[in-house]
């Protein structure tokens, strides 16, 4: 379980953000949405302990993570960055290679290849990182913090992994293989919270989503609850119309959005 | 390049590299051992190997001036290839070298406060510090520096390259300014030893010399040794270092630490010698790959194997007179720091 209990945070005086309460279970996707710079990777990086929290306290499987080694954490969880550069040539495998080393899966032999090949990379293996393109680059980081997390469950309860914007620069195809791989994760039994933009595939994968604006949380719910006209209008300062397909969830369509 | 597809995704048999430059280095020394000004040759040494001794003075030649000088080289070349990895991982860019960016300079003036002002030390505590003290505060110098420009160059763990180029600039101006101030200051037997000191050469080899500036190679070894997964997962920026269970702040402290103790011992023993840092390390990154974990100790290796073949040229080529190892070095390594920076234009952040 995941449990951020009043978390608020700062960035040069200026508060980021204000009071958020958030628990994640195991088996869970939780999607956090909200308009640009209302805090949503600043959340992210506060849960994950990345920037320091003015107040307020964060615990994973109901370890305090302020108190726990880098170590400890690091089999417990795995983040997908949405900066996705890296210094010096290294190869695609040697890069998904250092997720697997920092997991409890070390002793796997095969791991690296088949986390590059559920990404759809399995012919990358000896490519040289900085050739790749940006959606290559994602995809290798996304096999990298799989390789680290293999097993969804492990002895000290399910393993988690953050990802922040993980469909960001990817065609529609990958979109859909990306995500796929985050609900099979968190059908396994671990625990995902992905930052994301896009509306639909949130609503489509995730169980819930919670909406950040200006900082504060302003809903939390199964998309069907939360992805609401006039909630939507007001996170996002536009008008919209949320539409219902028969026996699926809701879905938005951008043509018919427009100013308030 | 031609990449092989293999699952570790790199080019094949990096042990086998290893077991090559153990061979280069093992050559090296051989072939330093046997050439010099004094007329020992090979025949003469396989002979005393095969038990017909050495006459007195070639074993003064032998065991006071060639294996003192092999030995210095050894551990100047392993020292600064070292410092180089170190410092290129700690900056994530290959363009950080000891010399270029002012932590040789930082080195050299704590060597030369400790000629000069090392006099004015009570006996007692002179006598206690003996050899060990040009060593020491070389090491504070280039900690000093090396510390001094990762706060200046690195904001929330990315380098600015341009910011570390220009600040190694005027680190090393003003280390050099400072260094002018204490040859000012020296009296005739100092601004002798000074000279002496930065002519820049393994000439001045002896066992004291190194004895002294051993321990601190050796920590400088050993840090670097462990240090190569930290450095592999700083590459991908110190937030990602972290989510994959590093002690940043350690790797760090480590790579500083171990960088400015193997400068601070090169420069204390052997004055300036540039581009060593620079060279080996980019030679093993285009053979077999950027992992710091078989980078390290290979980069030791070659180091130690380049830096005695520089030295076999500098007092070969116009022998018996004997041309500064460091123009040899220069020669060598300037050529490819500046095919590095071309191929780095255009790319903002290392």
């Amino acid at each position: 379980m995941l449990e951020i209990c009043n978390l608020s945070a700062r960035i040069d005086r200026h508060p980021i953000l204000r009071d958020v309460t958030l628990t994640v279970r195991p088996g869970e996707v939780l999607a956090i949405c909200g308009p640009n710079g209302a805090g949503k990777s600043t959340l992210l990086r506060a849960a994950l302990g990345e920037m320091p929290a003015t107040s307020g306290r964060v615990s994973l499987n109901g370890l305090d993570i302020a108190g726990m080694a880098p170590a400890r954490m690091a089999r417990l969880r795995a983040v997908l960055p949405q900066d996705t550069q890296v210094a010096f040539a290294f190869s695609v495998a040697e890069i998904v290679a250092m997720g697997q080393e920092a997991g409890d899966f070390a002793a796997d032999a095969g791991l690296v290849a088949r986390a590059l090949a559920a990404v759809g990379l399995g012919a990358h293996a000896g490519r040289a990182f900085h050739t790749l393109s940006g959606g290559e680059r994602q995809r290798t980081h996304l096999a990298r913090a799989l390789a680290q997390v293999w097993g969804p469950v492990g002895p000290d309860g399910a393993r988690w992994l953050f990802l922040d914007e993980p469909v960001a620069s990817l065609d529609l195809g990958h979109q859909l293989t990306v995500l796929r791989l985050a609900r099979g994760f968190a059908d396994a039994g671990g625990g995902v919270v992905a930052v994301m933009h896009d509306l639909n595939l949130s609503a489509m994968f995730a169980d819930r989503m919670a909406f950040v604006v200006e900082g504060a949380l302003v809903a939390d719910g199964p998309p069907h609850e939360v992805m609401r006209a006039d909630l939507l209008e007001r996170a996002y300062g536009c008008r919209v119309a949320v539409n219902r397909l028969p026996a699926t969830g809701p879905w938005l369509l951008p043509q018919a959005c427009g100013p308030v | 390049m031609s990449v092989t597809p293999t699952l570790t995704g790199r080019r094949p048999a990096p042990l086998s590299l290893t077991t090559g430059l153990v061979g280069l280095v093992l050559a090296a020394s051989l072939l330093s051992l046997s050439s010099g000004a004094a007329g020992l040759g090979p025949v003469d040494l396989a002979r005393a190997a095969l038990g017909e001794g050495l006459s007195p003075r070639d074993q003064v030649v032998f065991y006071g001036i060639r294996l003192p000088r092999l030995a210095m080289g050894l551990m100047v070349g392993a020292a600064l290839a070292v410092a180089g990895t170190l410092l290129q991982g700690l900056f994530r860019n290959p363009l950080a070298d000891p010399g270029i960016v002012g932590i040789g300079a930082g080195a050299g003036l704590g060597a030369v406060m400790a000629i000069v002002l090392g006099g004015a030390l009570p006996p007692v505590l002179a006598a206690w510090a003996g050899a060990g003290l040009v060593p020491v505060a070389a090491f504070a110098g280039g900690w000093g520096a090396t510390m001094l420009l990762y706060r200046v160059a690195t904001a929330g763990g990315r380098t600015d390259v341009a910011m570390m180029l220009l600040a190694g600039i005027a680190l090393a101006a003003l280390a050099g300014a400072m260094t002018g101030v204490m040859v000012y200051m020296a009296d005739d037997r100092q601004l002798r030893d000074l000279t002496f000191w930065s002519m820049g050469s393994l000439a001045g080899a002896t066992w004291a010399k190194l004895a002294a500036a051993l321990p601190l190679i050796g920590v400088a070894l050993g840090l670097a040794l462990r240090s190569g997964r930290g450095l592999n997962a700083l590459a991908l920026g110190e937030a990602q270092a972290h989510h994959l269970g590093v002690d940043v702040q350690r790797v760090k402290r480590g790579a500083i630490f171990g960088a400015a103790a193997a400068t601070g011992a090169a420069v204390a023993i052997s004055g300036g010698i540039g581009f060593v840092g620079i060279v080996v390390p980019h030679l093993l990154r285009l053979a077999q790959g950027p992992d710091h974990r078989r980078l390290m100790p290979q980069a030791a290796l070659l180091g130690a194997a380049l830096l005695v073949l520089a030295d076999l040229m500098a007092r070969t080529v116009v022998a018996p007179a004997e041309v500064p190892i460091g123009l040899v070095t220069a020669l060598l390594g300037a050529p490819v720091f500046l095919w590095i920076l071309l191929r780095q234009r255009g790319v903002v952040r290392g």
